[in-house]
């Protein structure tokens, strides 16, 4: 993969939103983020095939049918083919396991990946229906009001259970903590002007079962986001083709992708088994343990999903993913830093462009181009992972990403 | 009757006016709520909306859905529960229409005084108008066989004198919202030694269930908040006066408002508040305070000046500020009226001199959207009166003498029985008037 690029994540946190004003729409963001990975890459006509990763335009904005708008970002795309692939907020990622599918059969050389949302177009309980699309619509009815995060409400309550609700409470603030931390270093991430001091105590607010979820604060969840971010998805030939230099690009090893019965409900509510599945199948291919990974990038919609993310990583034990974080070994100077721009909470959640943002952000991170937000990547586990998860871990795509040599 | 029966058949008066229609609206989120409580479905309620406006109806039912819309929208969680027995309702959009709906279906706009004949309870908030108030009540009491309960908004008409004057026996009390009644938290409930006890127990409860601070006051003209706020402006208006001596009187409003409000740590200074409420309004309360206040003449002579100048202050149907004492920009003053010349001066061209007459401010001085959100903010206020009295500046001076003269005003509220309590004045000077701090305070001596 080469030629990364993210949007600003707009949203409540930065200074530019206002709600009441008219705001960019979907053309704005896929064209900007389109144009910026076209214009490193020599633009649309090096490009065989386009795809758009997008969960709910066709609501937020009255908008389907986004693979057309591809060539409106670049007119050298017309006639070529691209599609729009939707599995909730894995959109993103299944846009990148289709352009990685195609450069593998051979079909294309380059493929230009596109994942966008724009979700602030209603109010966030409106939104909250919306989104709720994610999970069987025959369930809707006896869901909470806020759909999703009441579903990891209840996740946490088990949690809780298993645990002890203090060192999980804790843990989740430790999280939220991490990835304000990191977002401030990230100019394009939603919290990036976030000031509050003492984060940690923020995100110690009791929960309020009467006005949002009996488990969950709005500091554990993930932001409102409208975003796009992009990527080309090259083969060998497509990268001469483009005329990067190969240390500009990441190397995709391994793709996890796995979907579970969305009418049902998780066996266990403290494991997340798809993410387990998805990552183990992506790591058993790229040969690699999770220890060997430099940095991660997860699916962290609610801190609740970040902390049992590393236990199905495989980061930890079973029940130890608040000891792990805990410890500090998630920070970006712990073990394995974790969403080292600020993840879904921090960065932000354009629901659609989240499985692209994660890729932007690793092939930052493994070619040296992250600024201030820079990790150090040792030479001895040149590794990064992705994990993007539709609804409540029923779709997942995982990726696993080499540092080019 | 029960608390509910009450609220099976509600009229709200002057329910198209600034203060009815926001009472209108809480009135109908209260019988909604109580109309969807289970052991209730079979039950009906109405609420009749009064007006004799029937050009202002239209406006104000959307005015109502767009605020019920706001507030389904806040409580969707709740909503959530008590719609969980409509299968057809699903999405949150769904039940939030359904209750938007069936509030709607409770209230009847109306012109006609007759719907009101069949209310248990009645609430008034036409125009501040003694004799208006007394017929409207008489008529509905001479009709209605269900002996209703009046809840009236005056702000100053004493309540004694509506019970006697409509021939009420004690069916009626000062229910006294501050505007706009959704937003303000503050419900002074003015009772009267002749209303039944479970009238009283009522009211309380139903100033609870709408999620109001209740001060109770006694049945003396202006009651707490007018009979504090047209005293301060009195005072206010003679210190002008006095200063006007020495200097144009329009540069002494400007010292005094900024007084009021930069050394007060008020939201706003005095005259802007005037100009808030109306110069009109201000005027009209204090007609009809002072007949009552016999030790006192309630009434200034300047904004009499200004009112047959044309200056009334008010708002636009935006909310925006109307021009009046001052003129504004943006919401911003700008310029002050002076009575003599008939012509608003900008602040610009002498607000040099007049603050270098007041001298700087002390730096323990807070501005008041900082104070009110400190959490020790009478030690931070102190600390600014200490630097007052050691200040030899004109400005910490008038402060001074400013500040007591307020806690002087609450504490003969007191004295004279309106209030029952220092500490009532201080909650309705806090919450009615979104003061940082309390005006009887031993500090400001
Ligand atoms: N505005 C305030 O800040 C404020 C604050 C507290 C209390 N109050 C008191 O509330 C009451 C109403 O004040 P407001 O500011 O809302 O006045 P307003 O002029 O905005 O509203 C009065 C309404 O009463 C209607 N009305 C007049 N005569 C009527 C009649 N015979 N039958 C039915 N409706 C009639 C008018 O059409 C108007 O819609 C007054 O007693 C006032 O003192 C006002």
């Amino acid at each position: 993969m080469i030629a990364g690029y993210n949007t600003i994540s707009m949203g409540t946190g930065r200074k530019e939103f206002n709600p009441k004003k008219e705001r960019p729409g979907l053309e704005h963001y896929l064209k900007e983020a389109g144009q910026a990975t076209l214009s490193h890459i020599g633009g649309g006509a090096r490009v065989d095939e386009g795809v758009v990763g997008n969960f709910m335009a066709s609501r937020f904005n009255k908008q389907a049918h986004l693979g057309a708008f591809m060539a409106m970002v670049d007119p050298a795309l017309q006639y070529k083919p691209s599609i729009r692939v939707e599995g909730a907020c894995a959109s993103g990622g299944l846009a990148l396991v289709t352009g990685i599918k195609s450069v593998l059969s051979g079909s294309a050389e380059v493929v230009l990946a596109i994942g966008v949302e724009v979700q602030n177009t209603v109010k966030a309980i409106y939104g909250a229906d919306i989104l709720a699309g994610a999970g069987w619509f025959q369930r809707r009815k006896e869901g909470q009001a806020y759909f999703f995060p009441g579903q990891f409400s209840d996740r946490a309550g088990a949690y809780y259970q298993k645990i002890g609700r203090e060192k999980a409470r804790l843990a989740m603030a430790r999280w939220y903590r991490n990835a304000i931390e990191n977002a401030r270093l990230c100019p394009t991430a939603q919290e990036f002007e976030n000031k509050t001091a003492n984060l940690e105590s923020q995100g110690l607010t009791e929960p309020n079962p009467k006005s949002f979820t009996a488990h969950l604060n709005v500091f554990d969840c993930s932001k409102v986001s409208d975003g796009a971010s992009s990527i080309a998805i090259v083969s060998e030939e497509g990268l001469r083709r483009c005329g990067v230099p190969v240390s500009e690009a990441v190397e995709v090893i391994a793709v996890g992708h796995a979907v579970d019965d969305i009418t049902t409900l998780p066996a266990d509510p403290t494991r997340l088994d798809t993410i387990a599945a998805a990552v183990k199948k992506a790591l058993e291919t790229a040969g690699i343990t999770p220890g060997q990974l430099a940095t991660i990038e997860t699916h962290d919609c609610f801190s609740i999903a970040g902390i049992l993310g590393m236990e199905a990583i495989g980061l930890c034990g079973e029940g130890e993913g608040a000891d792990f974080v805990l410890a500090g070994h998630t920070a970006r100077d712990g073990k394995i830093p974790v969403n080292t721009t600020g993840g879904l909470i921090g960065w932000g959640h354009p629901t659609g462009a989240t499985g692209v943002h994660q890729a932007v952000t690793i092939w930052e991170q493994l070619t040296g181009k992250a600024g201030a937000a820079q990790i150090t990547i040792p030479a001895e586990r040149p590794y990064g992972l992705t994990v993007n998860m539709g609804g409540d871990d029923k779709t997942v795509v995982a990726i696993v990403y080499r540092k080019t040599t | 009757m029960t608390y509910t029966d009450r609220l099976t058949n509600v009229s709200v008066l002057g329910s198209a006016g600034k203060m009815g229609s926001g009472i209108l609206l809480l009135a109908a989120l209260e019988v909604a709520d109580q109309m969807l409580k289970p052991e209730n479905k079979d039950r009906h309620f109405v609420i009749n909306a009064i007006d004799v406006s029937s050009a202002a109806l239209p406006g104000l039912m959307k005015y109502i859905r767009a605020q019920v819309l706001k507030a389904a929208e806040k409580k969707v969680v709740l909503l959530r529960g008590l719609y969980a027995h409509r299968a057809e309702l699903i999405e949150n959009s769904e039940i939030i229409d359904a209750y938007v709906d069936d509030v709607m279906g409770l209230i009847r706009p109306s012109t006609r005084l007759e719907v009101a004949y069949e209310s248990t309870l009645v609430f008034e908030a036409v125009s501040e108008n003694e004799a208006l108030k007394v017929k409207l009540f008489s008529q509905i009491n001479e009709n209605n066989a269900l002996q209703p309960w009046f809840f009236t908004n005056t702000s100053s008409v004493p309540i004694a004198g509506l019970d006697k004057g409509a021939n009420l026996s004690g069916r009626v009390l000062g229910f006294h919202f501050y505007n706009p009644p959704a937003v303000q938290k503050l419900v002074e409930v003015i009772t009267i030694a002749a209303n039944p006890s479970e009238m009283k127990e009522f009211a309380l409860q139903l100033a609870k269930n709408m999620r109001k601070v209740v001060v109770p006051s006694n049945d003396i003209a202006g009651f707490i908040g007018n009979g504090h706020f047209m005293r301060d402006a009195l005072f206010a208006l003679g210190e002008a006066k006095i200063l006007s001596a020495s200097m144009p009187m329009h540069e002494a409003l400007y010292i005094v408002n900024k007084v009021s409000q930069d050394y007060l740590m008020r939201p706003m200074g005095i005259f802007q508040l005037i100009d808030y409420v109306g110069v009109d309004v201000v005027r009209f309360i204090m007609s009809v305070m002072n007949p009552h206040m016999p030790a006192e003449d309630l009434h200034s002579d300047e904004l009499d000046r200004m009112f047959e100048k044309g200056i009334k202050g008010g708002q636009f149907s935006d909310g925006s500020q109307k021009d009046g004492i001052l003129k504004y920009e943006k919401g911003k003053p700008v310029a002050v009226f002076n009575s003599d010349t008939g012509e608003y001066i900008p602040i610009s061209s002498f607000a040099a001199t007049a603050d270098a007459w007041l001298g700087p401010l002390p730096e323990s001085t807070m501005p008041w959207k900082n104070l009110v959100k400190a959490p020790d903010k009478d030690s931070l206020a102190a600390l600014a009166f200490e630097a007052y009295r050691t200040s030899g500046t004109n400005g910490a001076q008038l402060a001074l003498s400013y500040a007591r003269r307020s806690r002087e005003i609450g504490l003969n509220l007191v004295n004279t029985g309106v209030a029952h309590s220092a500490a009532d004045v201080n909650t309705v000077l806090l919450t009615g008037f979104f003061h940082a701090y309390g005006p009887v305070n031993e500090f400001v001596l």
